[in-house]
């Protein structure tokens, strides 16, 4: 009891000096006519702690960064992989060694032989005129053009050749490029760039391939050279899709396909392309010459203007027998490309020799349209003679000069597939002296279709050469895939 | 390195501001006046080229288009026949006559004189053209592989000096195609800031990871390299499967060897695998003219790639790889442009080998070693001579590259004309091959230049650089040589 007394004493005492506190004049102070009581200096204290707690940084381990020594163990650690992977044992790597020109009838590795590998379809190796022509430039102009066509690499040929060419198909003008598989990678990304559309057959060869995964583009593939697997893509991708208006959508097909033989049916794909609002980017390499009465190509084979192609690309290096490449189409096409074009712009230009052998491939055409009904003949009588061959069917178009054998039966990996096809071809040429290829991948080619024979059809060959071929493909075939 | 005064950089900057002023005030009228008229576009496609992304095509490089592009009519030797050509309507459109002017040429890639007609090449290459034909038609693991081309491989792995080599039909696509057969995704692709666009291509063809380090600054490769090993791939941090830098021999816009010696013992320390483009500097540098190797004594061993186009010395085309025999087999299988490709064009081989020989002495002659001391000797003379007359001229001595800086926009166009004018065929360069303020005009050396063409060629190029005010440093009074007592000593 005394205990208590002092101590309720003293609580007594504190809590009045506290209410005392708070009626002190200060904290009766009033601002901006508020009247502030003692408990809202309280408040007030806490709401600053608060605020002060929520403004202070969260605790965060602190970041080292690698010191110079702990670098220097890591690179010593680090071991890179080998350049190459080492060489397999038995990998085929001989090609056989020509020792004249690829006509129809040449040397290989010593002895002559009919030749079925070389793309040349009018059957100018060896034309007097052009080599006549070849042999003037030379003299005039020496070999190489020693510099890109912006740095006086541009010489009269090249001009007159562009010119002759546009000539030819109806074209306002066209661009010459120096390499065949450096004008479709250079062309697409000069259009395609990041953002718009581009609709692909999946059998289109290595070349489309990288150009479009240069242009950044996305790409959608349809399956090969199936119209309505077309149709339903180009369907999908503008159903809808109020932006598709605004970008820019193509689509990229070759002519004949160098992967399968088969030929594009253009009439279709430019109904579709009118439709859905597509521009087309053709690949003409091995029907520019060739397809068409006159040679003009795919455009003309199915009586399609040729202004409805906006943009038609080819190699130089079948038909007219000369290298290079070029691309044609509007004004604003070509003239797009002189400076925009990686291709164009920084390689040096064609040597002009070839340059006036194109011309003289072309004045050749032009002159004897008669070689177009020999070839044809030859292809015709080459689908008959072969359609009977034991173990292999040809799965290319009936008009394409590359005929394209593959296995009837395949043996389900490609590797042994491949053997198959080398023994076949090994055969041929060591016993009866014809020379044919099969159809080559590189790792980094991304079309699934199968390989098989090709076979290159010539205006040169006789008709003797194409029975002495078929023959010996079907003893050569009947050995080999009986057993 | 350029060394750019403030005052210049001001008046390129205005200059470059003026023209895009105008071309943008220009392109607003054009926008309404063909608001008006239909449409020529065809209807409800979307254009080929968007309004600003050919804006610079349109508007400032159409104007001085007649300094581009010129075309020839003789083989691009050291005299050429530069086509006149006339436009009606403010170099819209240019069209061609037929009237030549006979100019010095100092443009082309001419190195050592084998771009014409030659005594001991033409005779060769013309028998192999009536023997093989212009082309093979055929890929060259098909039927395109002729006695030529094993031939001209095995020349040329002996003339770089590695194992064995591959050839391929053109320069730009040697590049773009061997890059991605080399290495691919985890990959790491460390390259210099200058680099030319083909391996630009190839690089991002591959789908490696591309790195950047200071143009020549060895300093930087190292912090690169030792970053990226340290750091690894980007987000999972695994190491890189492999690393390669790629350098040139010597940079075309900048006329500069490259630091080999030093890049090499960073990437053997580092375990990273070099590879040497030696598009411009092969048969054009170096004693024996085997390239910047031979220049700087590095073992060619050490490096392991080298790469190199027969456009520029050998007077040809095409491109060639040199390296292990591993690497070259492996390259033989995947190579896309060996695989699928038209085969380099058989007198287009011949043409090589008879100038290698010719080099190396194998034709019986010493032209080779004539050739290769007169451009040096050229080399060395011309750049003294420029600089002594107060043009800013980069590249090191011994190169036979030599930009020489113009900065403002309307010099491009005055100096080019003024040159034709006074016939001498120069090459002027802008962006985007270029920074877009450090535009240079580019003169290539040649081995069939003479004496007596080389002090004309300093008297254009004197005269235009005085009307056109691009002698930016001071003329070196004491050690004149002026153009009278050049023509005295001849």
């Amino acid at each position: 009891m005394d205990m208590a007394f002092p101590v309720a004493n003293a609580t007594a005492a504190v809590l009045t000096r506290v209410s005392a506190a708070f009626n002190a004049p200060l904290a009766r102070a009033v601002v901006f006519g508020v009247h502030i009581d003692g408990h809202l200096v309280v408040e007030g204290l806490l709401i600053a702690v608060i605020v002060f707690q929520l403004t202070r940084k969260s605790y965060k381990p602190p970041k080292k960064p690698l010191t110079e020594k702990e670098i220097d163990e890591l690179c010593n650690e680090w071991q890179p992989e080998p350049l190459c992977p080492p060489i397999k044992e038995g990998a085929r790597i001989d090609t056989p060694m020509l020792e004249s020109a690829a006509g129809p009838h040449t040397i290989v590795d010593g002895k002559e032989v009919v030749n079925f590998a070389s793309a040349n379809y009018l059957g100018l190796i060896g034309n007097e005129k052009i080599i006549d022509s070849c042999v003037g430039s030379l003299e005039k102009y020496g070999v190489g053009s020693c510099g890109p066509r912006g740095f006086y690499g541009t010489i009269d040929v090249h001009l007159d050749c562009e010119a002759k060419i546009a000539n030819f198909l109806g074209t306002p003008d066209s661009i010459l490029y120096s390499y065949g598989i450096s004008t479709i990678f250079s062309v697409i990304p000069a259009f395609c760039k990041k953002g718009d559309i581009i609709v692909a057959d999946e059998g289109v060869h290595w070349a489309v391939q990288n150009g479009l995964h240069l242009s950044r583009s996305t790409v959608v593939y349809f399956k090969h050279n199936d119209m309505a697997s077309l149709a339903s893509t180009l369907e999908k991708l503008t159903r809808g899709n109020k932006r598709a208006e605004k970008i820019r959508r193509y689509i990229v097909v070759e002519s004949i396909y160098q992967n399968s033989g088969q030929i594009a049916p253009l009439d279709e794909i430019v109904r579709l392309k009118e439709e859905y609002r597509f521009r087309v980017i053709l690949e003409e390499s091995h029907s520019f010459g060739v397809l068409g009465k006159s040679g003009r190509g795919l455009a003309e084979h199915y009586g399609v203007p040729i202004e409805k192609i906006d943009i038609i690309t080819a190699g130089m290096g079948n038909a007219l027998a000369t290298d290079g490449g070029f691309c044609t189409g509007s004004v604003r096409v070509v003239d797009h490309q002189r400076l925009s074009s990686s291709g164009y712009v920084f390689s040096a230009s064609l040597p002009p020799y070839l340059a006036s052998a194109a011309v003289s491939a072309v004045n050749y055409l032009e002159e004897n349209p008669t070689v177009l009904s020999t070839l044809r003949s030859n292809i015709a009588l080459m689908h008959k003679e072969l359609s009977d061959t034991p173990g292999l069917e040809i799965s290319s178009h009936v008009l394409s000069p590359i005929v394209f054998l593959k296995l009837k039966k395949s043996t389900g990996s490609p590797t042994t597939d491949l053997d198959l096809l080398e023994t076949i071809t090994e055969r041929v040429l060591k016993e009866d002296s014809v020379f044919i290829v099969t159809s080559k991948k590189s790792n980094l080619d991304r079309c699934k279709l199968p390989i098989g024979i090709r076979l290159f059809v010539s205006a040169g060959h006789t008709e003797s050469d194409i029975f002495t071929l078929s023959n010996s493909l079907k003893r050569v075939s009947a050995s080999v895939l009986s057993d | 390195m350029v060394r750019l005064p403030y005052s210049t950089a001001l008046t390129t900057l205005f200059s470059y501001g003026l023209l895009f002023a105008f071309g943008h005030l220009r392109d607003f009228f054009r926008r309404i006046i063909d608001s008006r008229k239909p449409t020529t576009n065809l209807k409800d496609y979307a254009p080929i080229c968007l309004g600003h992304e050919d804006f610079y095509t349109r508007r400032l490089f159409n104007r001085v288009q007649d300094c581009c592009n010129r075309p020839i009519a003789s083989a691009p030797d050291a005299w050429i026949d530069v086509i006149e050509r006339y436009s009606n309507d403010g170099n819209k459109t240019i069209h061609r006559t037929s009237k030549t002017s006979r100019c010095l040429n100092l443009g082309s890639y001419n190195y050592l004189g084998f771009a014409a007609a030659d005594e001991y090449c033409t005779p060769r290459v013309i028998e192999s053209l009536k023997k093989y034909s212009a082309s093979t038609c055929s890929v060259r693991v098909d039927g395109g592989n002729t006695k030529l081309h094993i031939e001209l491989e095995e020349l040329v792995a002996r003339f770089v000096g590695k194992p064995a080599a591959i050839l391929l039909g053109m320069g730009y696509a040697t590049n773009s195609t061997i890059i991605p057969a080399l290495i691919g995704k985890g990959g790491l692709i460390i390259s210099d800031s200058l680099n030319h666009n083909s391996i630009v291509n190839g690089a991002r063809g591959s789908g490696a990871a591309v790195r950047v380090f200071q143009h020549n600054n060895i300093a930087h490769l190292e912090e690169v390299l030792r970053e990226q090993i340290a750091q690894g791939q980007p987000r999972t941090h695994r190491p890189w499967s492999k690393i390669i830098v790629i350098v040139e021999g010597i940079y075309s816009m900048e006329g500069e060897l490259c630091k080999l010696p030093e890049v090499i013992s960073v990437c053997k320390k580092y375990k990273a695998y070099t590879y040497l483009d030696e598009a411009h500097s092969i048969g054009a540098i170096g004693k024996s003219g085997r390239g910047v190797c031979d220049l700087l004594g590095v073992d060619p061993a050490d490096v392991d790639i080298m790469m190199g186009t027969f456009t520029k010395s050998f007077g040809s085309c095409g491109g060639y790889i040199a390296a292990s025999k591993e690497i070259i087999h492996h390259l033989k299988q995947t190579c896309p442009a060996h695989i699928y490709a038209t085969s380099m064009s058989p007198p287009a081989v011949q043409q090589v080998i008879s100038a290698i020989k010719v080099i190396l002495g194998e034709d019986g002659t010493n032209r080779g070693a004539k050739k290769l001391a007169q451009i040096r000797e050229n080399s060395n003379f011309f750049r003294s001579e420029l600089k002594k007359m107060g043009f800013e001229v980069l590249g090191d001595n011994n190169s036979p590259v030599m930009p020489i800086m113009l900065y403002n926009p309307a010099k491009i166009p005055s100096f080019s004309r003024e040159c034709l004018r006074l016939n001498v065929a120069a090459v002027v360069v802008a962006f985007p091959a270029t920074p877009l303020l450090l535009s240079r005009a580019r003169i290539c050396i040649s081995a069939s230049h003479s004496r007596e063409d080389l002090i004309k060629g300093l008297e254009v190029l004197s005269k235009a650089g005085d009307i056109s005010g691009i002698k930016y440093f001071p003329v070196e009074q004491e050690k004149t040589t002026s153009v009278e007592k050049l023509k005295k000593i001849q």
